[in-house]
């Protein structure tokens, strides 16, 4: 029952992303609403991603120094063990993983609230195609801004990790920057940033689509709101061992 | 003028319109009327094309829209203007953004003349200083002014209202059926709406199609719906005493008007 309703769901879902990834009616609109997208899903996120990884980054900075404190660890080990954390799973997996949490309960909010209000079929009998003109513009411009919330947020978390040792001295400076400098590889970067595009699409679309489909009235809502988080987690989670596997190994 | 001609919809094994043959005037203030459940909001879906009926035709003026590819599809709602139930204005747009929004999607205009044309609309249905506000910032009856103005500003040949009146206070209800029924008269729009209000009935309705069990039960106007034989519209229309005892004396008396202001 339940895999045949996953079923049904999915391709519920691929009809519905046919309609997204349409050409726009007036492309001056789409670009406004895109830059809008840019600024809501984005630009205003970034306190967020800040906060989270400057903590998440002293934090993760004293745990590395509590499990390299024998002296057969080279000291710069913790700085180096805190780069890989963030770079191969901090910034784009957990990042999106929290971002599903605001993004994605935002979007679903908005637009069933919009299909409970009737403004969906406001649009639709005006002839527009709602689900590409509500759902394109948040994909394309959360798409767009993802990569700068990634390397934000490798920035800040670094960043949080030198604060705590200078802070502290649990570990000296040099020896931290050290450790984020040496044996850097460069596709762990790009590794990062490939996966958080695939996730930004997820949130947005899987968000949409909970939204988009809401039947009834502000109860309902909530309850796609949470469908959203939970949906678009597992999808990332999901995703983020597919795309290690095809990129990593 | 818009025709239906045996249409049927249902939902899973519920029927819930049985061939349903309607024709709605140009020019025309057009009701739909019936008890809950009747099928007035499943028939003016179909009509706006929200719904596909199994069966039957909705032709307007002649063009068939279970017919129409999608391009012509959405030409003709480019031609349509519908009145939501709860008014379904854009949260995120000001008052003057609602009723721009179909001018910036649909025409060529310059922000100039966008703005022109939304604040003459607004001015039709009599709502100045309220460019700037949102929706949520007006009330119900001016937030009806605003989806009424959006409506319009295109200039719809064909206008639809799912329940205009309702969570509307007695007086606010009449000034909306007497601006929905300048404009159809104004502009020669052919305007269908979907109501429960008694007030609307006999006020604006030229043309009244009673629906009943998903059924046309009954089609007359507000004239001749004083006269009506049929049990089940008298026991709808004027289930209330006092509209009973209104019928009474205007068969008895004189033909029915609605007062003037």
């Amino acid at each position: 029952m339940i895999f045949t309703k996953s079923i049904a769901n999915f391709g519920k879902y691929c009809l519905f992303m046919r309609r997204v990834f349409c050409i726009p009616d007036k492309w001056r609109v789409f670009f406004s609403r895109t830059v809008f997208e840019i600024q809501k899903l984005g630009v205003d996120s970034i306190p967020l991603v800040i906060i989270i990884a400057l903590f998440i980054g002293a934090v993760i900075t004293i745990q590395m120094q509590l499990n390299f404190s024998s002296p057969l660890v080279p000291s710069y080990s913790t700085g180096l063990a805190t780069r890989e954390i963030v770079l191969l799973e901090f910034s784009n997996s957990i990042l999106c993983l929290i971002l599903a949490g605001k993004v994605g309960s935002n979007i679903a909010s908005e637009i069933g609230t919009m299909r409970v209000t009737e403004q969906i079929d406001a649009l639709e009998i005006m002839g527009i195609n709602s689900c590409n003109f509500l759902v394109l513009p948040k994909i394309v411009g959360f798409l767009f801004f993802m990569p700068v919330l990634v390397v934000f947020c490798i920035f800040t978390t670094m960043l949080g990790g030198y604060l705590i040792a200078a802070a502290t001295g649990i570990i000296s400076v040099s020896k931290y920057i050290y450790g984020i400098q040496t044996q850097f590889q460069e596709w762990y970067v790009w590794y990062g940033l490939i996966k958080s595009l695939f996730f930004s699409v997820v949130i947005t679309s899987v968000a949409s689509y909970c939204g988009y489909y809401v039947k009834g009235g502000a109860l309902e809502v909530g309850k796609a709101s949470t469908n959203a988080v939970v949906t678009s987690s597992i999808m990332i989670l999901l995703l983020d061992v597919i795309l290690t596997k095809l990129m990593l190994q | 003028m818009i025709e239906v001609k045996g249409v049927t919809k249902s939902f899973d094994d519920k029927t819930i319109l049985h061939g349903v043959d309607a024709t709605f005037y140009t020019g025309k203030t057009n009701l739909i009327i019936g008890q809950s459940g009747s099928g007035k909001t499943v028939l003016m879906k179909s009509l706006v094309g929200l719904l596909k009926p199994e069966e039957g035709q909705i032709l307007y003026d002649g063009r068939d829209v279970m017919k129409m590819s999608v391009d012509q599809t959405k030409k003709l709602r480019e031609e349509i203007g519908m009145l939501f139930q709860g008014s379904a204005l854009f949260d995120s747009e000001t008052v003057l953004g609602n009723v721009m929004f179909p001018l910036m999607m649909f025409t060529d205009m310059t922000p100039a003349e966008r703005k022109d044309r939304a604040q003459f609309c607004l001015e039709r249905v009599n709502l100045k200083g309220a460019d700037d506000k949102y929706p949520s910032e007006i009330s119900g009856g001016m937030q009806k002014r605003v989806a009424i103005a959006r409506a319009i500003a295109l200039n719809p040949k064909y206008l639809f209202c799912d329940e205009p009146n309702s969570g509307l206070d007695p007086h606010t209800s009449i000034l909306i059926d007497e601006l929905l029924s300048d404009i159809t008269h104004e502009y020669n729009i052919t305007t269908v709406i979907n109501t429960h209000d008694m007030n609307s009935v006999l006020g604006i309705g030229e043309n009244i199609i009673y629906l009943r069990n998903g059924r046309r039960e009954w089609v007359g106007n507000k004239n001749e719906i004083y006269t009506a034989t049929n049990e089940a519209l008298n026991d709808f229309v004027f289930a209330t005493e006092l509209f009973k005892q209104v019928k009474n004396y205007i068969v008895h008396t004189s033909t029915p008007t609605r007062p003037q202001k």
